[in-house]
């Protein structure tokens, strides 16, 4: 365990305002697609508008003649038609994984897939070129349902691999030693009447990532390096995977993420078109690039949750919990991609949430269907997990007759039991459950709600109110390089940082985060200005281009923080350490009689001192240094944290239903979370915002819909339902602050924790709403026409309304 | 090819032009106007929104040859002798932005939205700004930035 270091603190938790905005607001920007280099050709690719199909032939004659093409390629002009991308996870031995080329090359298995490519002068060229390539496709039965994929005789998608699963994960806590039998303590639940066990089965849905910036690569191969361009999550991730890939000599390879707009999991990823265009652009000798349309992102990018949730959980009369299991089917879609396989399974030690289950069973079928692949999305694994428990211990509540908030309490970890091990291995290093929540209800104003919604329901108002909870936790900041080697997970979690004193006192920190979005080089910032004792604006924060940045395992996780800013923290001490060997010199005095603090060093007990940009002059000019010190401050540091970080919060939501057209309206939304340490409260506080817009998206209006041929219908912002400002909420968004105690900052990751908590607290609010009228489930997104839906021919069960009442509802519901 | 004369952020443009390109795409490619982008193909999220003549206009949803003869002022011609747009500095001030791009587009139609609700209450910001998507903000600070934008002068 790490003590939080108490140093004087000017920058840090103060509201900075982000030094990246400058360059936003004014159209400054240097987002992929507006780099050009001389002599650029442009890429179009030509997609599958089948799910599943051989491809009998490639007619490119017409193509080729088109004006302005240089080239039309295949899958076989890639490496052959040999070449693979790969998953760096193989969550079981036995994981089976199919070829899985950048271009297809016998077979499509997912619509959207390419199938060749059109190089041309221009875009415009290309894609009119493109539109000429005359594909013979025979078809073959789309694989789409997970249940039925896994069915003996069913139609497979890779029939070489002679089955649809990829890979049975179980981590089961009788097994692994850390609680009890959970299988056995729901069989005897069953047969006790002092028991209860309540079983559901929740839909987690397709969801698109949907950054706003379409992704766009340029790959110029005319230097001795050949340089990538790309909007991207990972340039330093994907300098390795495609020299493995392609084979093209990991030093001979840049990767430059620019500016990056938004990624949420999506530009997590290694994509084909990354490997296709490295391997075109040599073969053509010229910069290549290619933008992809909405349309097109839609149908390739990846694709986040979908998953089929057997959840049950047993308890105690008294509302004590005994076990929980949770049984999953999770679509990985066509073929494995950079995480697919993980992604449920970074939700394996997280479905008990905040409680005490004893016993604890998780079990996961990845399953390969004839869709987009899925990877992460915001959350990535988390959100489903939370999801699960959260609903689940609603419907405890509801069997027991319990209040929700009360039969949480009674099952979660309480403050002082920290640091707690959970039945699922992991070790919570700090949380306050119980003041995330009375903050939060005191916001919220939970009984005046409460008491509300006991009126409404009398009333047998056809508005009916009703009250979503959410205490959720999460495991963030990917993470221990142990860890991840023990779930063969094929890279480390550390990250690195350097920290260069510039001759005039100026810094630059170089970082191997990669961010698009965040606002790291504002809050590394104000790391760095306190750590040195430098202005804020004195500071350059250098990323996202494997030369500038030669080491990191970029942004993804809400890890960027509590790895990628640990390391520069431990960077910055090195520069002090050597910079106090100097100054000591300097000041002709003992080095441990130097302190430092506000930028100087001083002689203990005098005045004498100079400051680290004098120092930093005097490794420059090199004229008088000590014997055997070497004539620079510069430092680097690499940072493994030893575990998670595990940000968690309460929140609240009151959604009002209209029984009567199924509409669903957020009327407030209180969130509490607790991120340990605040670098930046208005950065905080974005991240909240946004994290939790993207969980309500999911709750009441987002989904990617296939039709029964595989031909995803929900392929625009047409029809697929992003919200815009009218669909969403202003929150109250508030913290707690317990520390983490596994970094020397004290911080926890943020990004994702919205996202995370509040799926379940809209979802629990709807079905609170309606649960007098019988139902116990909506599947997600609870959009009106399924609110309706299951609304009819019901009436609310009780409590017992009066007769005139009654009638009178009727009257009206008749008429309106 | 069709000749088009457009009047670009204070600078007149005479250019040759494809009939079916898009003002979007004549601003980015031919012009250089990388400020503005493309964040879609169904005109729905409002990242290539510029003013023409002074009011807002999705710029894929038009052809370059109907910018002939007109002004266009895109995001990076908003700042005066260096000085940031009202507009500019609340979207700063207000951390109404996290990756910045949605943000020419939120910043040219939240501008346009002043005009005709110089004090716009939340519901008429939130439903001026529908047709612009941001995936990072949940809309929240940027509301915040156009609601204090109005009390700033930013519909001038």
């Amino acid at each position: 365990m790490t003590a939080v270091e108490e140093r004087p603190a000017a920058e840090i938790g103060s509201a900075r305002r982000r030094k990246e905005d400058q360059r936003l607001i004014t159209g400054r920007t240097r987002w992929t697609d507006n780099i050009t280099p001389q002599g650029t050709l442009h890429l179009r690719f030509v997609r599958s508008p089948f799910a599943h199909a051989r491809i009998a032939g490639i007619d490119t004659e017409a193509a080729r003649q088109a004006p302005g093409v240089v080239g039309v390629f295949t899958g076989r002009d890639i490496g052959e038609g040999k070449l693979s991308m790969f998953t760096v996870w193989t969550v079981t031995p036995d994981q089976k994984a199919p070829q899985h080329p950048p271009i297809a090359v016998d077979t499509v298995n997912f619509a959207g897939e390419a199938v060749a490519a059109v190089v041309a002068r221009s875009a415009a060229e290309a894609v009119d070129a493109a539109e000429l390539v005359d594909v013979d496709y025979e078809e073959l039965p789309p694989v789409l349902d997970m249940a039925a994929a896994l069915a003996d005789g069913a139609d497979l998608v890779h029939p070489d691999l002679g089955s649809n699963l990829s890979a049975h994960f179980v981590l089961d806590s009788a097994e692994a030693g850390s609680g009890a039998d959970a299988k056995q303590a729901i069989e005897d639940a069953r047969s006790s009447e002092d028991h209860v066990v309540v079983e559901r089965t929740f839909r987690q849905q397709r969801l698109v990532p949907a950054f706003m910036e379409p992704r766009s690569i340029v790959v110029d191969p005319t230097g001795e390096q050949v340089t990538m361009w790309s909007a991207t999550q990972v340039p330093h991730v994907s300098r390795v995977a495609l020299s493995l890939i392609t084979g093209v000599s990991e030093s001979k390879l840049r990767v430059i993420a620019p500016d990056v707009g938004g990624g949420f999991g999506g530009k997590l990823q290694v994509p084909r078109e990354e490997a296709a265009l490295l391997v075109l652009a040599q073969k053509l000798g010229r910069p290549l690039k290619w933008t992809e349309t909405r349309s097109e992102c839609f149908l390739s990018c990846h694709h986040g949750r979908d998953q089929v949730q057997r959840i049950t959980v047993s308890a105690k009369r008294d509302g004590t919990v005994t076990a929980l299991h949770a049984d999953l089917l999770a679509d990985m879609g066509a073929y494995l991609c950079l995480v697919t396989p993980g992604i449920p399974i970074l939700g394996a030690f997280m479905f008990g949430g905040i409680y005490k289950f004893p016993a604890y069973r998780f079990e996961c079928r990845n399953v390969f269907t004839t869709k987009t692949p899925t990877d992460a999305y915001r959350g990535a694994g988390r959100p489903e997990a939370t999801f699960a428990v959260e609903r689940i211990m609603d419907e405890l509540a509801a069997e027991l007759g319990m209040e929700p908030l009360e039969l949480r309490e009674k099952n979660w970890i309480k403050h002082e039991e920290f640091p707690y091990t959970t039945s699922a291995g992991l070790e919570f290093d700090s949380g306050n459950y119980e003041a995330a929540t009375a903050k939060a209800k005191e916001l919220f104003g939970y009984d005046a709600l409460r008491a509300e919604q006991g009126r409404r329901r009398e009333a047998n108002d056809p508005v009916q109110l009703g009250i979503g909870i959410s205490t959720f936790t999460e495991m963030c900041g990917l993470a221990p390089s142990r860890v991840l080697g023990a779930l063969n997970y094929a890279a480390g979690g550390w990250e690195n940082a350097s920290v260069r004193m510039l001759p005039t006192g100026k810094v630059e920190v170089v970082t191997g985060t990669s961010p698009h979005g965040q606002g790291h080089e504002t809050a590394w910032s104000q790391i760095v200005a306190d750590r040195l004792g430098v202005p804020f604006e004195d500071i350059e924060i250098l990323h996202g281009d494997t030369q500038v940045s030669p080491k990191g395992l970029d942004t993804y996780g809400s890890r960027s923080l509590v790895v990628g800013g640990i390391a520069v923290t431990k960077a910055a001490d090195k520069v002090i350490e050597k910079a106090k060997v100097i100054a000591a010199h300097m000041l002709e005095a003992n080095p441990d009689d130097l302190e430092f603090g506000g930028g100087r060093f001083t002689v203990r007990g005098t005045d004498k001192g100079v400051s680290i940009a004098e120092t930093a002059f005097a490794a420059f000019s090199a004229h008088d240094l000590p014997d055997g010190v070497e004539a620079s401050l510069d430092s680097d540091a690499t940072f493994d944290p030893e575990s998670f970080s595990y940000p968690h919060g309460t929140h609240l939501c009151a959604v009002e239903v209209d029984t009567e057209t199924g509409m669903v309206t957020i009327r407030s939304y209180v969130s509490v979370d607790d991120v340990g340490k605040v670098i930046n409260p208005v950065i905080v506080e974005g991240q909240v915002h946004g994290g939790v817009a993207q969980g309500i998206a999911q709750a009441l209006y987002e989904e990617a819909v296939y039709d029964e041929s595989g031909t995803l219908v929900t392929g625009s912002f047409v029809d697929y339902l992003m919200p815009s400002a009218p669909d969403l909420p202003s929150l109250v968004a508030d913290r707690t602050e317990t520390p983490s105690t596994t970094n020397d900052l004290g911080v926890k990751g943020v990004g994702e924790a919205g996202t995370i908590a509040s799926t379940p607290a809209v979802v629990n609010a709807v079905i609170d709403a309606v649960r007098p009228f019988g139902i116990n489930d909506i599947e997600m997104p609870c959009t009106p026409h399924r609110v309706w839906s299951a609304l009819q021919g019901r009436r609310p069960e009780a409590p017992a309304v009066p007769q005139s009442e009654q009638s009178t509802a009727m009257t009206q519901e008749g008429q309106s | 090819m069709t000749r088009i004369t457009v009047s670009v952020d204070g600078t007149s443009y005479t250019d040759d032009v494809e009939p079916r390109t898009l003002l979007v795409h004549h601003l980015r490619e031919r012009l250089g106007k990388t400020g503005t982008v493309v964040g879609c193909d169904t005109s729905n999220c409002g990242a290539c929104t510029v003013h023409l003549d002074g009011r807002s206009v999705k710029s894929c949803t038009m052809l370059a040859v109907q910018a002939d003869g007109h002004e266009v002022t895109t995001i990076e011609g908003l700042a005066q002798d260096g000085e940031l747009h009202p507009m500019q500095k609340a979207f700063h001030e207000h951390h109404g932005l996290q990756c910045g791009y949605c943000t020419p587009g939120m910043i040219m139609q939240s501008i346009d939205l002043l005009v005709e609700h110089p004090d716009p209450s939340e519901e008429d910001v939130r439903m001026g700004l529908e047709g612009n998507l941001c995936r990072c903000t949940g809309y929240q600070n940027i509301v915040k930035a156009v609601r204090a934008a109005a009390t700033g002068g930013a519909s001038q």
